[in-house]
Formats: structure tokens, C-alpha cells, sequence
């Protein structure tokens, strides 16, 4: 399957422009903290938290490929992990003591279950909980994309299937109140390992955390994505049977990458729940697996960077427009998908490539020019090389392209 | 779970039960068939097809209100009319969008989903807006209320078999259209080499555009025919789009045959496990089912053999 993405594999090979990095790590760390009270930087914790599923998502769909729908899936698993903790720690015998069944949490009790179900047990260890966080949806991606892509399901039939299975995990957590607290889902979570995570110290101490983990990942998705798998990634998004032909098992890569979205995901679901003090069936279905990836699409689904700063500036937005109008938000959620897809397929960094870096660059050379001056080379061969190198690239994409899927 | 039913209950219980059944599967059907010849013929994800039925459902309902406020007298008959009209409005608008939109995506599948996701968080704003949050429904005319005794204890409602009725005859009419119509056969002939289909004279982009409208016109045929079974919300159609698509995909994607079979077997399934088990544990089971079957068998139940 090929997409209609430009000059993508150029990036492989430029060095790292790590001043941009340092810019988000000032952003965030310096100038976020410094500017909003508790509330306000607590929210954009929330949403970065969905940067982590839009990280993993650049590897999966900009380079791979691969478009999951069921992103929510792995986002919720890792928070439900996390909040079975919470909640069990939350409810011990002393608290819970006016239930019917003292120590069990809340909603079992009001659904008439007298003890803790299996499944519940492990999760009042801490190690157990770190570990089921990152385990228990990388092992059930991997299930997934195992059964998927060594049978060559690709393409729109993978992202219908993750599609379905979002809706049935949703609708196993509504209907099995019981084990699950249904459609409210786990709430009232108050320590971490008897650390009040409500307190605006905890707060602040969560945020960093999370930027930290986040930068991790960025780290992490940043080194695949330049070491000889991105580029195969790239080649399988490209020309599938090529890679398969030249040797290449296709499918593990696949997988690889998709445990690995899976991965972010549930890092990003984890950090959720301990910011937000609850897990619910809204952030595991359909809806949000798709915002997830619109969050991805705007920031350019081939940037790393693009994907933090989109998942940002779409939870503004939505936060400030649905706060003033909410009527108007839908509407403008709907135009930015098909704006996003039909006129700027690559997004905020697309926009970035194509208007602010030349300026820059233009802005840069200029100055070069003006301290050595016995240069009188205008800018057309300032950048030489390049253009030749990026138009065959677009060429050879376009071969690609026109060749029928 | 059968032991405590007598014999002659379990009968009627899965006769009742089938019969609930075979409304799903109507439903289903003609979404499916919409469904089928856009994504199984041109291969475009329309997640906006759920909001193209509600739209049929909208216009048989304006029309209901239409007719009772200014026709009595002819309001037996208003369903039909209100059928052709969500036919022909839907269908329009299915043009308006496949020239605005799906026409300039046609080679990036993935993205024509969530473009035409974005459309349907618009439509469905847009009906929240005009027509209210709250669901509406349809009072039907005299002769399809009320039902019809088969035995004692079973008994099927009037407006079911009429919808049921509906569903074959659209089927068939969708058939013999895809199989012996010039549209049809220029449908096929594009989907099956698009290059050689276009090289024989066959104006491919009206082709797609037809073909997209009437999909989305079988679309409003099928929430016309919702309406007498259900009530109409703005996000009532966002209920059903991952069903379809599993029906559609389960099915094998180009092959109408195929849907109907799928349709069939899914909502059977679903139905009769719903009297034993919970509704949801019921959807939970059948999706699951067809997932992994799917897993196992990607290429649905009917394929169709096409070199690509």
C-alpha cells in the first residue's frame, strides 16, 4: 500500500536536528511549569499522556504503515492496570469498612460480589503492576498482530479488525460491571503506594515524571525510526513485496512495531490514571482510538516532534472550543480531519518543511554570506544537492505510486 | 441452559428469537449492501455510511410529518414516496461528497477513513442541530401496526415483515444491478482493471461517482426502512458502522452473495444468544467469533478472485 507522503526517507539519513528537542524539553519543563497554575498544567499532563499513543502511532502508521484503530485498546489496558492497583490499595478493610464485604472494591460491592475475582489478585503487588502495565497489551498485541500479519492481513482490513476489537474490549468493560466498574470504570483513586496522588506537590511531581517518560519514548521511537528498521519500515509501507522478496520477514517487523506502539500506549494510559485520578470505558473505544489518530495526522504522521506538538494543540483547541462552543466543536473536529487528510497530509511538520524552514535556512545563509563576503553565490546553490537528490526521491515514490496496489 | 424450557418453549423461543433476528438481519443487509459496493467495489472505508442512513431516516420522517400534516388522506401510502426521496437526496449527496472529497483519495484507502470519519462528526453534529438531540419516530400507517398469530405463543409484528419483504425485494434489485445493468457491469469491469476498463471507453471517474452515490442512496433506502423498526437519534448510525463492516469484511468484500450470508449468520447468532445470555455478552461472543475467524480466514467466506 502506498501513501502520498514526500520525501520521507531524506530524514533517515540528515543528523538529528537536536536543538529541536532541547526547544520542546524548554517547553515543556521551563516555560509550561512556569506559565499555568496546578489545573492548567495538569491538563496538559492529561494530554500528553495521548502523545505517547500518537508517538507510537507515528512508527506504526507514518512509517510502517500500519493504521491501528484500536490504539484506545492498549492506552486502556495500561490505565486499567494501574487503576486495579489504585483501587485496591484505595480500598483496604479500613475504608471500605461499611461494605457489606470490607476490603473489596466499591463497585464489586454494590454488584454483589463477596470476594476479590482471580484475576484481581496479582494487582495488589507494586512490581506486578509495573510489569502487567506494559506486559499485558504488549503480549495482547502481539497476539493480535501475530494472527494478523503472518496471514498477510493488511491495510484497511487491520485497522477494521483493531476497529471491532475496540468496540468489543468497551463493550466486555460495560457490561461486566461487576469486575470492571462498567461505564463510570475505576474511580476514586487516591494513593501510589501510600503517596497522596491529589496533593498539587504530587501533581507537579507526576507532570515531570510524565515529560520524562515522554521524552523517553521520543528517544526510543527516534532511534528506531533512524536505525536500519525505520527504513525498512519505510520500504514495507512502500512496496511490500519487495522487502519480502529481498529476504525480509515482513511480518516480524510488523509485529516489532506494533508491540511497540502498543508499549507507548500503555505507558501513556498508566500516566493517565495516576494525573487524572480515574479510568473509564470513554478513553478505550472506537472514538478515541480515532482522535488518537487525528492527534497523529496533525502533527504529520512522519514527525516524531509533530505528533507531540498536534496531540498539544488539538486538546487545546478542543478544550477551549468546547468550553465556549460547544455545539461549534464537532463541526470544527470534522473540518480539521478532512482539511488534515485532503490539504495537509503531512501536518504541522509538513507546514513547518515547507514554509518556516526555508526561511530559516534563507535567514542563516544570509548571515553566513554577510561575514564572509567574497561570496557572491545567491541561494540557489547555498542548498545544493539536496534538490536533486529529494525530486528523484519524489520520482521514484511517484513510480511506486502509480503502480496499482 | 436449555433444561429449564420445556421442548414446545424452546420452539417458540427460537422462533421468536430468529424472527427478532431476521429484523437485525434486514438492517444489517441493506447497510451491508450499501456498504459492500463501496468498499467491497471501489474500496473506499465510508465511515460516514452509518450518518447517510440516518439521513434516510430523517427524510422519512419529515416526510411522515409531511403527509399527516397536509395529505391525510394518502398517508397510507407516504412510506414509498418518502423511500425515493431518501434515495434520491442521500444518493445526491453521496455524489457531492465523492466529488469533493473521496475522488481525490482513491489511492490512500486509509485516508479516505478518516476523512469520511470528519464528515460524519459533521452530519452528526448537523442533525443534532436541526433536528434535536432527542430520538424521533415515525408513526407508521394503520396496516403495519398490530402482528400476526403464526400459533399460541408465537406471534411476529407486521412492520417486521414488512421490512423483511423490503429487504429481498432491494436485495434482488441490487443484484440484478450489479449483474445485467450497463452501470453495473462498468462497476465491475472498473474494479476488476481499472486501466483496461478505462482503455475500452468506460469513463471510469462518472463510473465511481455513480457507483458511490447509489451506495450511499441504498444507504438512505436502508435508514427508511430502519425507521419502521427502530427510532431515529443523530448517533443512532454510529451504532451499527462496526457491525457493517464486520458483516461486509466477514462476508468477503466483493461479494453481495457473501454479505447477505454474513449478515445472516451474524445476526442470528447474536440474536438467539441474546435470550440466554446478557446483550452485551451476546455481541461480545459474536464479534469475537467473527474476529477470529476472520483471523483465521482474512479473506471473508466468498471471495472473489482478482489479479491484482
Amino acid at each position: 500500500m502506498s501513501s502520498q507522503i514526500s520525501a520521507a526517507p531524506a530524514q533517515n539519513s540528515s543528523p538529528v536536528d537536536w536543538w529541536k528537542y532541547l526547544l520542546l524539553a524548554v517547553i515543556l519543563l521551563v516555560v509550561l511549569p512556569l506559565a499555568l497554575d496546578i489545573f492548567r498544567l495538569n491538563l496538559i499532563g492529561k494530554y500528553l499522556t495521548y502523545a505517547f499513543v500518537a508517538i507510537g502511532l507515528v512508527l506504526c502508521w507514518g512509517c510502517g504503515g500500519i493504521l491501528s484503530l484500536g490504539q484506545g485498546v492498549f492506552f486502556g489496558l495500561g490505565g486499567y492496570c494501574m487503576a486495579m492497583f489504585l483501587k485496591l490499595e484505595a480500598s483496604n478493610p479500613e475504608a471500605t469498612a461499611i461494605q457489606s464485604t470490607p476490603g473489596i472494591p466499591d463497585f464489586m460491592d454494590w454488584n454483589q460480589l463477596t470476594e476479590l475475582p482471580w484475576f484481581w489478585q496479582p494487582f495488589h503487588s507494586l512490581s506486578f503492576t509495573l510489569l502487567a502495565v506494559i506486559a499485558v497489551p504488549v503480549i495482547f498485541a502481539f497476539i493480535i498482530g501475530v494472527a494478523m500479519f503472518t496471514r498477510r492481513v493488511g491495510g484497511v482490513y487491520f485497522a477494521i479488525i483493531t476497529q471491532a476489537i475496540a468496540a468489543i474490549l468497551t463493550i466486555l468493560i460495560i457490561g461486566q460491571q461487576g469486575y470492571t466498574g462498567g461505564v463510570n470504570g475505576i474511580t476514586d483513586l487516591r494513593t501510589f503506594v501510600g503517596w497522596d496522588i491529589r496533593t498539587e506537590s504530587a501533581q507537579y511531581l507526576l507532570y515531570f515524571v510524565n515529560v520524562a517518560l515522554l521524552f523517553a519514548c521520543l528517544f526510543a521511537a527516534l532511534y528506531i525510526k533512524r536505525c536500519k528498521l525505520g527504513r525498512l519500515l519505510v520500504a514495507m509501507r512502500e512496496k511490500e513485496d519487495r522487502v519480502r522478496f529481498s529476504g525480509y520477514n515482513v511480518a516480524s517487523f510488523k509485529i516489532f512495531v506494533f508491540c511497540i506502539g502498543a508499549a507507548f500506549a500503555a505507558i501513556g494510559g498508566a500516566m493517565f490514571t495516576l494525573q487524572v485520578g480515574f479510568m473509564s470505558p470513554s478513553f478505550v473505544g472506537i472514538v478515541p482510538s480515532i482522535e488518537m489518530v487525528i492527534f497523529c495526522a496533525v502533527g504529520g504522521r512522519l514527525s516524531l516532534l509533530g505528533a507531540v506538538y498536534g496531540t498539544l494543540l488539538v486538546n487545546l483547541a478542543k478544550t477551549s472550543f468546547s468550553e465556549s462552543f460547544p455545539e461549534l466543536w464537532l463541526f470544527a473536529m470534522g473540518a480539521l480531519f478532512i482539511g488534515v487528510v485532503l490539504a495537509f497530509p503531512d501536518g504541522l511538520a509538513g507546514l513547518y518543511q515547507t514554509y518556516i524552514q526555508p526561511w530559516f535556512k534563507h535567514f542563516i545563509n544570509r548571515e553566513k554570506v554577510g561575514l564572509t563576503p567574497p561570496a557572491p553565490i545567491p541561494e540557489k546553490t547555498t542548498t545544493p544537492a539536496k534538490e536533486p537528490v529529494a525530486s528523484s526521491l519524489s520520482s521514484s515514490l511517484e513510480e511506486s505510486r502509480n503502480v496499482p496496489a | 441452559m436449555f433444561a429449564d424450557y420445556t421442548s414446545s418453549e424452546l420452539t417458540a423461543i427460537f422462533a421468536m428469537q430468529g424472527f427478532a433476528g431476521l429484523i437485525l438481519f434486514s438492517v444489517f443487509v441493506l447497510m451491508a449492501l450499501g456498504l459492500a459496493i463501496i468498499f467491497g467495489q471501489m474500496g473506499v472505508i465510508n465511515m460516514a455510511h452509518g450518518e447517510f442512513m440516518i439521513l434516510g431516516a430523517y427524510i422519512t420522517y419529515l416526510t411522515s410529518q409531511l403527509f399527516s400534516a397536509y395529505l391525510p388522506s394518502l398517508f397510507d401510502g407516504y412510506f414509498f414516496i418518502a423511500m425515493l426521496l431518501a434515495f434520491v437526496v442521500t444518493g445526491a449527496l453521496g455524489a457531492l461528497v465523492e466529488w469533493a472529497m473521496i475522488r481525490h483519495l482513491y489511492k490512500r484507502p486509509l485516508d479516505t477513513l478518516l476523512a469520511t470519519w470528519g464528515l460524519s462528526l459533521i452530519l452528526q453534529q448537523l442533525y443534532r442541530t436541526v433536528f434535536g438531540a432527542r430520538e424521533v419516530g415515525v408513526s407508521l400507517p394503520d396496516w403495519l401496526m398490530g402482528s400476526y398469530a403464526i400459533t399460541d405463543i408465537i406471534e411476529v409484528p407486521i412492520n417486521g415483515i414488512f421490512v423483511m419483504v423490503l429487504t429481498i425485494f432491494i436485495t434482488i434489485g441490487v443484484y440484478l444491478l450489479m449483474q445485467k445493468s450497463r452501470l453495473g457491469k462498468q462497476t465491475r469491469a472498473v474494479v476488476q482493471n481499472r486501466a483496461m476498463a478505462g482503455a475500452v471507453g468506460i469513463n471510469t471517474e462518472k463510473v465511481d461517482r455513480y457507483t458511490f452515490a447509489l451506495g450511499c442512496g441504498i444507504a438512505g433506502v436502508a435508514g427508511s426502512a430502519f425507521t419502521m423498526v427502530g427510532s431515529t437519534g443523530p448517533t443512532a448510525g454510529q451504532l451499527y458502522i462496526v457491525d457493517t463492516f464486520l458483516v461486509v469484511v466477514f462476508g468477503g468484500a466483493s461479494s453481495l452473495l457473501g454479505t447477505v450470508a454474513s449478515a445472516f449468520t451474524i445476526s442470528q447468532a447474536q440474536s438467539t444468544m441474546e435470550f440466554f445470555l446478557s446483550g452485551s455478552m451476546a455481541k461480545v461472543l459474536t464479534l469475537l467469533t467473527v474476529v477470529g475467524i476472520l483471523m483465521l480466514r482474512p479473506q471473508g467466506l466468498f471471495s472473489l478472485k482478482v489479479r491484482r
